[in-house]
C-alpha cells in the first residue's frame, strides 16, 4: 500500500463569479507518478498552485501525510517539501545554474563549493546533466527545465508537480525527462504531472485524475484504462445545441496551405508541415488543446508571425493565384483576409481598450483618404451600426471599450471584422466568455458570412459547437494536424483523441 | 479552511466606473491635500504657512512685473511637455527633452553665432528656428532608430543623450565660442537674433500657445496622432492593423525632438540672450511631471505650466522674504505630483477594510 503525501478534501476556489475548483478531491502518493488530466480551463494549474502556495483555496482542506495544513506562500510550500515547475520557468537569466539554485534560500554564507558539490549528488543520483556554473541565458530550453527540478529537489521536495513539462521539450528529451522522472519515483518521491498528451499518460504515470470543467471526475489506475476511455472522461457527453448550418452549393478552393512550418523564438516548432485547404462557403473548424499552434497558424495565415517554410496561396475570384507567404500584414489585409483573433487578454489584439467603439473602428479604415486628416463620419457610422445590430451594451461610441463587459467587447471586434465583409474571415475564440444569446448570434452572423460566399475559419474551444457549427474540422496537436474530419459525420470521442494524438497516431505518437 | 486562513486587514479591488464629478473631486482634493502636506517643510523652516502661500502668489502674481518673469519660466516648461506628450501617449518614455533642448539650443546658437551680423532680423531668426528644430529632431531621432530597429531601452538611451548634448554645449561655451578667453562665457547674440518682445515678455508664449493648439489636432485629429494612440494602447493592435511601429516611433521622436529643439530656439534668441550649458536648466525634467499631471491634453498642460511657474517663481520671492529656502518650490510640486499620480489609484480601485463579520466567517 502506498505512503499518501497530499491529500486533498473538497477544494474549492473562486474568482470572482468564476468557480475554477469546484469541490475537487485528490490524493497523491509516495512512489507514484500521478497525472493530472483535462482540457484547457479545466482547473488543473488553479488546483496545483494552491499547492505551490500561489493561490489559497477558497474552501476544502489540504493534508500532508495525514494532517492538515494550510499554505500562504510558496516559502510555506518549500517547507512542506512540495515543489512546482511552472510552465514558465522562473529563473534570473544572467546568474549561473548554482546561482539560480541559491537564490531565495536562506544561506548565511555563499558556500559555492558546498553548492556544487550538493547539485552534483543530486545530478548523479537521478540522471540529470548540468553544469553548475552555465548561465541560465546560454541554456537550452531543457536544461532549464532540468535547473529548474534540481532547484526543487535541492531544497528538499519530497512532492514535485509539473505544469505541461513536455509541451517545450523535443521528443528526445521527453524520453529523458521520463526516465529522470522514474528514476525519482523509484526513490520514493511522489510526482504530479499535468498534462493533455494521452499518450505520455499512458507511457509514464502510475495513475491519472482527470478534471472537466473545474470538477473532479474520477481516478484510474492507468494500467486498467485506455486512451480512448480518458478521452471520454475528459471531453464529457456530447450536448445537442440545434445550430444552425445550411450547406454551400459547390465550394470552391480560397486558400491552400502547404508544408506550413514556423518556428518560434527558442527554435522550436510551433507548426509543423501543416497542410489544408481553406474553401469559399464553409466554416472549417480548428481544434486542439490551447497552444497547439492554432494561435501562430492564423497569424502565419495573416502575415504576423513569421514562416520558416511552406506555401500560403491564395485564390481570387478570377482562379488568379496569389502567394501570402513574405507579405506584409497590410497587403495581406488588402487582399481581404480578415482576422478577428480574440486572444486569452481579449483586448491584447484586435482592439484599442482606451478608445471608444467608433475609435476601433477606424483601426480597419484609419489609413483610408489623402491628407494628414482621418475619416471620422464612417467609423462612426459603423459603430452606431454595430451598436444596433449587436445590442452591444455601452453608453456611447465614445465609452472606452476596455470598461465594457467581456461580451461586449468581443461583439465590437467580431462585429466589426464581419461588417467589412472579407472574403476569408479568421475567428479564434470568437465566443469565449460570452453568453449563451451572445455565442448564438456569433455562430449565426459566421454562418451568414459562409452562406454569402466566404471562407471562415473557426478556432474553438467548445467541441460541442465545432461539430454543430463547421462543415470540416482540423486537428492540431502540438504544432501538427493529427486529422481533418468531416464535422457531420465525426464523434466528439474521435476528436478528443486526434487532439491528445500527435501526428493523429500515423508517426507514433510521443 | 482552518483558523491559518485570516483576511488582510485592507483589500484591495477594482473599482466599477465612477462619476465623473467624482473623480474630479478627488484630483482637486489630491492638489490640496499636496498644498496641505507643503505646509510641512515652511513649519519646520518655523514660519507660518498661509503667510508663506500668501507669499508666493502675491511674488509670482503681485506686480505685471511678477507675472512677466513667471510667464517666462512657463514658456519653456509648456513647449516641452508639448514635446514629450506624444511620446509618453504612445507609451515611449523620451526623457531626453533635456538633451534635445541643449541640442536645438546649440543649433540655433550656431547661426546666430555665424550669421548674427550679416543677415536681417527675421530671416536670422526664421534660420535659427529651423536649425534649432533641426538639432532637436536629430538628437531625439538616435534613440528612437535604436529603439526601432535593435529594441534598446529609450529611458536609459535619452537619457544619456543628455549628458551627452550638455556636454557639448559646455565644451562650446569654454572652447570654441568662448567670448573673452577665461570668461567660460558666450557673448550675448547681437540684437538681430533676440526675439521681439510683446506685452513685456518674448514673443515665444505666443508661440508655444500656437503649438498647443497644433499639437492638440496633431494627436487627436490626424492619421499619426491615431497610430501613435494605438501603439501606446498595445503594440501588438497596432501591428494587427498593419502599422509599422517601429517607423511610427521614429517619426514621433522626430516631432517630440523638434518641438523641444523649438523651444531651446526659444530660450537662447528669447529668454537668455545667449547659450549656455545650463540652457535647458531641467526643464525637460519638469515637463515630464507638467505634461503628466495634465493627463497628456495639451490645454490642461497649459494650466500645470502656469502652476508649476508660479509655485517656483513665488518660491524665489519667498526666500528673499522669509526663512524659508526657495526649494520648496521643488518639495510642493514633488508633492504635487506624488498626489495626483496617487490619486488615480483611488480611482480606479477601492479599499476593503476587514469588517468582524468576516473576521467569524
Amino acid at each position: 500500500m502506498p505512503r499518501c503525501a497530499i491529500e486533498l478534501k473538497h477544494i474549492v476556489k473562486r474568482f470572482g463569479e468564476v468557480v475554477a475548483n469546484d469541490g475537487i478531491d485528490l490524493q497523491v502518493n509516495y512512489g507514484e507518478i500521478l497525472c493530472l488530466l483535462g482540457e484547457n480551463g479545466s482547473g488543473k494549474t488553479t488546483l496545483m498552485n494552491m499547492l505551490a502556495g500561489i493561490y489559497q483555496p477558497d474552501e476544502g482542506e489540504i493534508l500532508k501525510e495525514g494532517k492538515p495544513i494550510s499554505i500562504h506562500s510558496p516559502k510555506d510550500s518549500y517547507a512542506y517539501g512540495i515543489g512546482m515547475i511552472h510552465q514558465h520557468y522562473k529563473l534570473v537569466d544572467v546568474f549561473t545554474a548554482a546561482q539560480n539554485i541559491m537564490l531565495g534560500l536562506d544561506i548565511r554564507k555563499m558556500d559555492v563549493d558546498g553548492i556544487n558539490r550538493k547539485v552534483k549528488e543530486i545530478c548523479d543520483r537521478y540522471g540529470f546533466d548540468v553544469d553548475p556554473k552555465m548561465k541560465v541565458y546560454d541554456m537550452s530550453v531543457s536544461q532549464k527545465q532540468t535547473l529548474e527540478i534540481i532547484k526543487q529537489l535541492y531544497r528538499g521536495a519530497e512532492i514535485l508537480i509539473l505544469d505541461e513539462p513536455t509541451a517545450v521539450l523535443t521528443p528526445q528529451e521527453t524520453q529523458k525527462l521520463f526516465k529522470v522522472l522514474r528514476n525519482m519515483k523509484d526513490d520514493g518521491k511522489a510526482i504530479v504531472l499535468i498534462t493533455h498528451k494521452l499518450a505520455e499518460v499512458m507511457e509514464v504515470s502510475d495513475k491519472v485524475a482527470i478534471l472537466r470543467k473545474g470538477r473532479y471526475i474520477t481516478t484510474v489506475n492507468t494500467s486498467e484504462t485506455s486512451p480512448q476511455q480518458l478521452t471520454n472522461y475528459m471531453v464529457g457527453h456530447a450536448v445537442t445545441l440545434n445550430l444552425r448550418r445550411p450547406k454551400y452549393d459547390n465550394p470552391t478552393d480560397k486558400m491552400v496551405v502547404e508544408h506550413l512550418t514556423c518556428l518560434d523564438r527558442e527554435g522550436m516548432k510551433r507548426l509543423d508541415d501543416v497542410c489544408f485547404t481553406l474553401k469559399r462557403g464553409e466554416i472549417l473548424g480548428v481544434a486542439g488543446i490551447s497552444g497547439s499552434g492554432q494561435r501562430q497558424l492564423l497569424e502565419a495565415l495573416t502575415g504576423l508571425y513569421p514562416v520558416s517554410g511552406g506555401t500560403i496561396r491564395f485564390i481570387e475570384d478570377d482562379g488568379e493565384q496569389v502567394e501570402l507567404v513574405g507579405k506584409t500584414p497590410m497587403q495581406i489585409r488588402q487582399l481581404g483576409v480578415s482576422m478577428g483573433f480574440v486572444p486569452e487578454d481579449r483586448l491584447g489584439m484586435g482592439l484599442v481598450g482606451s478608445m471608444g467603439m467608433s475609435g476601433n473602428m477606424m483601426l480597419r479604415s484609419w489609413r483610408q483618404g489623402s491628407g494628414i486628416f482621418f475619416n471620422k463620419k464612417s467609423p462612426e457610422a459603423l459603430a452606431q451600426k454595430i451598436w444596433k445590430d449587436l445590442d452591444v451594451v455601452t453608453p456611447s461610441t465614445k465609452f472606452p471599450v476596455r470598461r465594457m463587459s467581456g461580451g461586449n467587447i468581443q461583439k465590437v471586434l467580431v462585429g466589426r471584422e464581419i461588417a467589412s465583409k472579407p472574403p476569408v474571415l479568421l475567428t479564434a475564440y470568437a465566443v469565449r466568455g460570452l453568453d449563451i444569446n451572445t455565442s448564438y448570434a456569433i455562430y449565426n452572423l459566421l454562418t451568414e458570412q459562409k452562406m454569402a460566399g466566404a471562407a471562415v475559419m473557426y478556432v474553438g474551444e467548445e467541441l460541442d459547437v465545432l461539430l454543430e457549427l463547421c462543415d470540416r474540422i482540423l486537428v492540431l496537436c502540438a504544432g501538427k494536424v493529427s486529422g481533418i474530419v468531416d464535422a457531420r459525420s465525426a464523434t466528439k470521442e474521435e476528436i478528443g483523441l486526434l487532439m491528445t494524438t500527435v501526428g493523429g497516431g500515423k508517426e507514433g505518437a510521443v | 479552511m482552518s483558523d491559518g486562513v485570516k483576511t488582510p486587514l485592507v483589500r484591495l479591488a477594482k473599482r466599477d466606473e465612477m462619476k465623473s464629478s467624482m473623480v474630479w473631486a478627488i484630483r482637486i482634493g489630491s492638489i490640496l491635500f499636496a498644498f496641505l502636506l507643503g505646509t510641512i517643510p515652511i513649519l519646520m523652516a518655523g514660519e507660518n504657512p498661509f503667510v508663506s502661500y500668501g507669499i508666493i502668489i502675491n511674488g509670482a502674481l503681485g506686480k505685471p512685473g511678477y507675472i512677466r518673469q513667471t510667464v517666462k519660466r512657463a514658456i519653456p516648461l509648456l513647449g516641452c511637455a508639448l514635446a514629450i506628450a506624444p511620446c509618453f501617449k504612445m507609451r515611449f518614455w523620451n526623457i531626453g527633452a533635456e538633451g534635445q533642448i541643449t541640442m536645438g539650443a546649440i543649433f540655433a546658437s550656431f547661426v546666430a553665432i555665424t550669421w548674427g551680423k550679416l543677415l536681417p532680423s527675421p530671416l536670422l531668426l526664421l534660420l535659427m528656428a529651423a536649425f534649432g528644430i533641426v538639432g532637436g529632431a536629430v538628437w531625439a531621432l538616435v534613440p528612437g532608430f535604436f529603439k526601432a530597429k535593435y529594441n534598446t531601452n529609450e529611458t536609459l538611451f535619452t537619457l544619456m543623450m543628455n549628458y551627452i548634448a550638455i556636454g557639448i554645449a559646455r565644451w562650446l561655451q569654454g572652447g570654441p565660442w568662448e567670448g573673452r578667453p577665461g570668461t567660460q562665457l558666450i557673448p550675448m547674440f547681437p540684437e538681430a537674433a533676440r526675439l521681439p518682445n510683446v506685452f513685456g515678455v518674448y514673443c515665444g508664449w505666443i508661440i508655444v500657445l500656437v503649438m498647443v493648439v497644433l499639437v492638440h489636432i496633431y494627436m487627436n485629429f490626424t492619421k499619426h496622432g491615431y497610430e501613435v494612440a494605438v501603439i501606446g494602447d498595445s503594440i501588438n493592435t497596432a501591428r494587427y492593423a498593419g502599422m509599422n511601429v517601429g517607423w511610427v516611433m521614429m517619426r514621433t521622436m522626430l516631432f517630440s525632438g523638434a518641438i523641444s529643439g523649438m523651444v531651446g530656439f526659444l530660450l537662447v534668441s528669447g529668454a537668455n540672450g545667449t547659450l549656455n550649458s545650463d540652457v535647458a536648466g531641467g526643464v525637460g525634467f519638469t515637463a515630464i511631471t507638467v505634461a503628466w499631471l495634465g493627463q497628456l491634453n495639451s490645454f490642461a498642460m497649459i494650466a500645470i505650466a502656469a502652476m508649476l511657474a508660479i509655485i517656483g517663481k513665488g518660491s524665489a520671492t519667498l526666500q528673499t522674504r522669509l526663512s524659508v529656502p526657495a526649494s520648496v518650490a521643488d518639495i510642493v510640486s514633488g508633492t504635487l505630483l506624488f498626489c495626483m499620480l496617487g490619486c488615480e489609484f483611488f480611482i480606479n480601485y477601492k479599499l476593503i477594510f476587514r469588517t468582524r463579520k468576516e473576521v467569524q466567517a
